[in-house]
């Protein structure tokens, strides 16, 4: 709890220094635009944390997102099924490789960056191959503006996916800090051998994460892919696993595993993209926006690092 | 006995809870070998620790060539010439034998670039290997050696630091029985060299062969020092001892001698061609004796199904089991309470009442969420019977003494319906208090009908607790002991049934 309280307020202190610089930050139109972003990254964030809990990592997620990408467009534009049946079958793609990875860290025993670093290489290629390098879309949304409206639609004036990424956050912190599961998947994270002396099935929870991984990154990806409209597969949400480690590990995940939560990882997800916003309106060169979040990230680490030792000698 | 080498006088050191050493005093002179006995918890580690600047004493002095000393640190004792050949070796396998003897003290070269100078640490290394009996070259991967080499490789290592003085704690624990002869002579060797020795060991014979005299440590007090003509079997044990062992261990009352659990032809990984059969009582404790590696553990994590099986069959209640996962055995009441308790009995980093409900979380499911109450409620309760000393049930496992979180390990289990009860090594590194209260309780649940393997290489424990004692050696049961018949020279023969090829 701790944890979070210290990023939470990392977080309101940046939103106050941010909106004294400059108001135009608090305008409707910036905070409602910044909040779609926080919806969409908070949603895999989420997934990445659970991995990152049982001690493992998953770089697939960005090129994920292209191949998801590619397809959900070929689906509707060239195939037109139906819009329910093309999200089902792109998400169920995406848990599908979260199995896969699952499997191969659990059964052939590879280790999870290697797993999930082949997977970053091999989705982008595959996504690449199958548009043939051609940017991909939506056109002009003729036929599914209900799935558009996801993306980039509001409820109540707050956008669909920070409404998404709350009953999410919601049923998965029930999840990770209720449930019998959820239990299970600390102590693997922190102990998968006493965990298995203690009956529970190491493999299927930690294979189980990746497919949670994979699930979020289905849902992210739709919602990233008409929130966008066109899809360049060379470039379409890569990074992006990094965003979502980043938050992972702001918001209390350590790459031991074993430990991190729910709202935590949505605050960090939060903060990134509040220091996105920062470097835009402060009038910072864009190209330095990596080497911004590169530093802060560094200095809540570090900030945090003093202050688990200041309690330690407490 | 003019000044003598070491001398450490009036030694106290406290823990929170228990009092390791009171007013213990230790001398050793130029080129004598000391064997230190007593039993586990006896203090000899803490004083060891001490002597090597791992842990500092409350009270007391330490003399070395009459100057007083004070250690503060390890690298204060080997400045002193002190050196610690741990139980625990403390090489590298990634190593080679030379790199490993002059870590963190390389002879360099080439100025500013800070090489390692491989000539010169191969060639020192190879002298000191001669000198301990080593045939191997120094270039040697440290991988590539057995347990009795690399231990070799630590001795070289601290005679590679002038050591005039070699603690060796508990050196043959794991080595073979030829393996131990050839430490001996080694040790003989040192000493005709001028090397002091502190030799601690539970094997009586190995004091019996080696040592001018022996300081026996009981419940970390000085209880006695034989001389060289007055070491024997009995006075050391007497020594050790002295105190009433009924009262000490909980003996059988009445035998059972209904056959609960039927072990047939059972193989494990580590030994497939050796099949292993036996049967375990209701309601007795059967003692599984044997030297280090003569497969008992193994045989308990495969009973267990954290290790599957290459053949046989387990007959629990006239049913046979199937089991392939440590789930399987939970589900039939078969727990393993592990050796290494903090690596896989615990989860060190969570609570006491996380690792309690750990393996029957649904049952603490109310409206498809883990109560925190119902938890709270049955931890509460069992630490309370197995008396677990902690500040509340929400305490970190780590932050318990050994013996509590023994305890707690015992709780798991005991919030279910155990029918069979595997023990492995129940006491190592428990203080005698919680040792006697693990005892029984170990006797309370067989009592109630509980059937109980009790796994262990401390033979007073053994003798003084079991029903029966089957002995090991080398993946096979060599024979199984009735009480009666039980004696430490009984069960040694058994444990080193089959003469070496080695």
């Amino acid at each position: 709890m701790r944890k979070e309280l210290g990023i939470f307020a990392l977080l309101v202190v940046l939103c106050i220094v941010v909106a004294i610089l400059n108001p135009r930050f608090l305008a409707p139109a910036n905070l409602q635009n910044m909040a779609r972003l926080i919806g969409m990254y908070g949603i895999f964030s989420i997934g990445i944390g659970m991995v990152i809990i049982t001690g493992g990592i998953d770089l697939s997620v960005g090129s994920v997102f292209a191949l998801l990408g590619v397809i959900l467009s070929i689906m509707l534009t060239q195939w037109a099924l139906p819009g329910a049946l093309a999200v089902l079958a792109v998400v169920a793609i995406a848990s599908g490789l979260g199995l896969l990875h699952g499997l191969l860290v659990t059964r052939v025993r590879i280790q999870p960056f290697i797993v999930t670093l082949c997977g970053l290489l091999f989705y982008r290629g595959l996504a690449r191959f199958i548009a043939g390098d051609e940017t991909k879309g939506f056109g002009s949304a003729g036929g599914f503006e209900k799935l558009q409206h996801l993306a980039t639609g509001s409820l109540f004036h707050v956008p669909m996916p920070f409404v998404l990424m709350i009953v999410i956050g919601a049923v998965m912190w029930v999840v990770l800090h209720r449930s019998v599961y959820g239990r299970y998947l600390f102590a693997v994270g922190r102990n998968e051998e006493a965990a298995r002396y203690s009956g529970i099935n190491s493999r299927r929870i930690i294979a189980s994460a990746y497919v949670l991984s994979g699930l979020m990154a289905g849902i992210a990806g739709v919602v990233l892919a008409f929130y966008t409209n066109s899809i360049s597969p060379s470039s379409h949400g890569s990074f992006y696993e990094l965003y979502g480690i980043a938050a992972a590990v702001l918001g209390g995940c350590s790459l031991r595993g074993g430990e991190g939560s729910i709202i935590g990882i949505v605050i960090g997800a939060a903060l990134l993209q509040v220091l996105q916003n920062l470097v835009n309106l402060l009038g910072i060169p864009s190209s330095l926006n990596f080497a911004v979040m590169g530093a802060v990230i560094l200095i809540g680490v570090i900030a945090d690092q003093v202050f688990e030792r200041r309690a330690a000698k407490a | 006995m003019t000044v003598p080498l070491l001398r450490m006088a009036g030694i106290c050191k406290r823990f929170p809870g228990v009092i390791a050493l009171d007013n213990v005093t230790l001398e050793v002179a130029g080129g004598e070998i000391v064997a230190l006995a007593g039993e586990n918890g006896a203090g000899k580690s803490t004083l060891m620790k001490i002597l090597g600047g791992v842990y500092q004493p409350d009270a007391g002095s330490i003399t070395i060539d009459g100057r007083d000393v004070a250690i503060h640190s390890v690298s204060d004792a080997i400045d002193l010439g002190i050196g610690f050949i741990h139980q625990e070796l403390n090489v590298f396998d990634n190593l080679d034998v030379a790199e490993n003897v002059f870590l963190g003290r390389e002879p360099l070269w080439g100025a500013p670039f800070r090489l390692v100078d491989r000539q010169k640490i191969r060639s020192q290394t190879d002298v000191l290997l001669r000198r301990v009996g080593l045939s191997v070259p120094a270039d040697t991967p440290l991988r590539k050696l057995s347990l009795a080499q690399r231990q070799m490789v630590e001795i070289t290592k601290a005679l590679s630091l002038n050591a005039r003085l070699l603690i060796m704690d508990e050196p043959t624990s794991s080595l073979t029985l030829t393996e131990t002869d050839r430490l001996i002579e080694v040790t003989k060797e040192l000493r005709a060299q001028g090397v002091s020795i502190i030799y601690i060991s539970h094997r009586l014979a190995e004091i019996e062969q080696l040592a001018d005299r022996t300081v026996v440590l009981r419940d970390g007090r000085n209880a006695g020092i034989l001389s060289r003509a007055e070491i024997n079997h009995d006075a050391i044990v007497s020594l050790m001892v002295g105190r009433d062992l009924q009262h000490f261990y909980v003996p059988p009352e009445t035998a059972g001698q209904t056959e609960l659990v039927q072990v047939r032809n059972l193989r494990t990984k580590r030994y497939p061609a050796q099949p292993a059969s036996f049967t375990v009582r209701k309601g007795e404790i059967l003692g599984f004796a044997g030297l280090v590696g003569a497969g008992r553990s193994e045989l308990a994590q495969t009973m267990f199904g954290v290790d599957r099986a290459v053949g046989g069959d387990i007959v629990l209640d006239n049913q046979p089991l199937k089991i392939s996962s440590a789930r399987d055995a939970i589900k039939h009441g078969v727990y393993l309470i592990p050796e290494d308790r903090r690596n896989t009995g615990l989860i060190l980093e969570l609570s006491i009442r996380e690792n309690i409900t750990l393996p029957d979380l649904p049952r603490y499911v109310r409206a498809g969420l883990v109560s925190r109450e119902a938890e709270q409620k049955t931890a509460n309760e069992m630490c309370d019977k197995l008396n677990v000393k902690r500040p509340s049930v929400g305490t970190r496992a780590a932050n318990l003494s050994g013996g509590n979180q023994q305890k707690v390990v015992l709780a798991k289990w005991l919030s279910l319906n155990p029918k069979l009860l595997i023990f492995d090594e129940p006491t190592r590194g428990i203080d005698v208090g919680a040792k006697a209260e693990i005892y029984q309780l170990m006797r309370s649940l067989a009592n109630e009908g509980v059937a109980i393997m009790m796994i262990s290489s401390d033979m007073e424990e053994i003798l003084g607790e079991s029903d029966r004692v089957a002995v090991m050696h080398e993946g096979a049961i060599t024979g199984i002991l009735e009480r009666a018949q039980c004696t430490e020279e009984a069960i040694m023969r058994l444990a080193v049934a089959v003469p070496e090829a080695a």
